[in-house]
């Protein structure tokens, strides 16, 4: 098999061949894919927004800025027979074991929590990730914020009334001041519409 | 070499995890279940053929000088390919592999088969490597996890058989290497490697 000769030229042509088939191929696949994929981040979404507030036909999304964050909110304000039947939230926080993670809050109209579903998270298998299951989340549904004043919502250790994961006080520490984030944009959005 | 020992070897006698032990950073990070190696398996064995195919096709078109870079050029697209169409296409795998799917590009198994077989034989025998190599990593990856959720959550393929916590540390990255230790201690009992 005769190799080929690496002359500065034909070096130069081959990886601008090489590169531009490459680029061609991806961009064609990316314009494939895009459909399939928006659609299922929106799907995604919207079964979060079902489980956190259940019995809506339609929602209105805002976004709103909370005083203590980076990003801004997206609020689902539920709407059902023409009426508000409450807001779902889709929080996050920084400080996961992991760093970031993403949870979406309902509340109903007095702000009591309805339910909380986990979007997006890294925590470890096993511990952090207990975070979505029944016997932590449970703790939030029927609570309001509002009776825990300045401090939010916090877990045993620090004086509040949740209790943490076993081998996961980081994670539910992460996760109540997510709910508490969601809450302040709650409460904020209230405001501005009286 | 006959194609039939070509496509065997991948499996037990050049095994890449086994035997070679390439691609250890995903055969350690996703199997923490085996449906997630197994996937993983899958996505590397489509990157490798398909890798393989082209780099067999164009091998004595690139001057020797920049055929790394055109190796990486032609596996980062197809690794691109394969990232997006499980974003589209089977999102919840997608999920659980996350970052591991585009470090597919540095997985040394695939360049290393490009540069060891793929750039010195033909189109057939290197699709043929390319499959056999694949699978065999998806062979190991699939073991793997499903020796790491057995211990660790005692479920198959999400399939729980007793309900209760498993032994958390072979979900964790410390029980990966123990399970890859126990099993390569295996493997070189059965095939008599003092």
């Amino acid at each position: 098999m005769a190799k080929k000769e690496s002359t500065f030229l034909n070096m130069f042509l081959t990886l601008l061949i090489v590169t531009a088939v490459s680029s061609l191929a991806a961009s064609a696949v990316y314009n494939l894919t895009k459909g399939p994929i928006a659609e299922v981040a929106r799907m995604k979404q919207q079964r979060a927004i079902e489980q956190v507030m259940p019995g809506f036909t339609s929602y209105d999304e805002v976004r709103v800025m909370p005083l203590n964050g980076k990003d801004s909110l997206s609020m689902f304000k539920g709407i059902k027979d023409g009426a508000e039947i409450g807001t779902a939230v889709n929080t996050y926080t920084y400080v996961g074991y992991s760093g970031l993670f993403k949870i979406m809050v309902g509340f109903d109209n007095e702000g009591k929590i309805i339910n909380t579903e986990v979007l997006e998270q890294k925590e470890t298998p096993g511990l952090g990730t207990k975070m979505a299951l029944p016997p932590f989340k449970d703790q939030f549904v029927g609570r309001n914020l509002a009776d825990f004043g300045k401090t939010g919502i916090q877990v045993s250790k620090d004086g509040g009334v949740i209790d943490a994961i076993t081998a996961a006080t980081i994670t539910s520490r992460a996760f109540c001041d997510a709910v508490n984030r969601a809450y302040g944009a709650w409460e904020e959005n209230k405001k501005d519409n009286k | 070499m006959n194609q039939m020992t070509n496509f065997t070897k991948g499996f037990f006698k050049e095994n890449p995890v086994f035997v070679m032990l390439l691609g250890m950073c995903p055969a350690l990070a996703v199997t923490n279940s085996a449906i997630n190696g197994l996937g993983m398996g899958l996505a590397t064995t489509f990157v490798l053929v398909m890798s393989n195919f082209v780099i067999a096709l164009i091998k004595n078109l690139i001057p020797s000088k920049v055929r790394i870079p055109t190796f990486i050029v032609v596996i980062a697209s197809f690794v691109t390919i394969v990232d997006l169409s499980m974003a589209g296409f089977v999102p919840a795998l997608h999920e659980q592999l996350g970052i591991f799917i585009p470090l597919i590009v540095v997985n040394c198994v695939v360049l290393g088969r490009a540069e060891a077989f793929a750039s010195k034989n033909t189109i057939g025998s290197s699709i043929i490597d390319g499959l056999g190599m694949g699978l065999g990593f998806a062979l190991a990856l699939t073991m793997l996890g499903a020796v790491r959720e057995i211990f660790g959550n005692y479920s198959v393929f999400g399939y729980k058989f007793i309900q209760a916590d498993g032994i958390l540390v072979f979900i964790l990255s410390p029980g990966a290497f123990i399970a890859l230790g126990f099993l390569i201690a295996l493997i070189n009992q059965f095939t008599k490697k003092a």
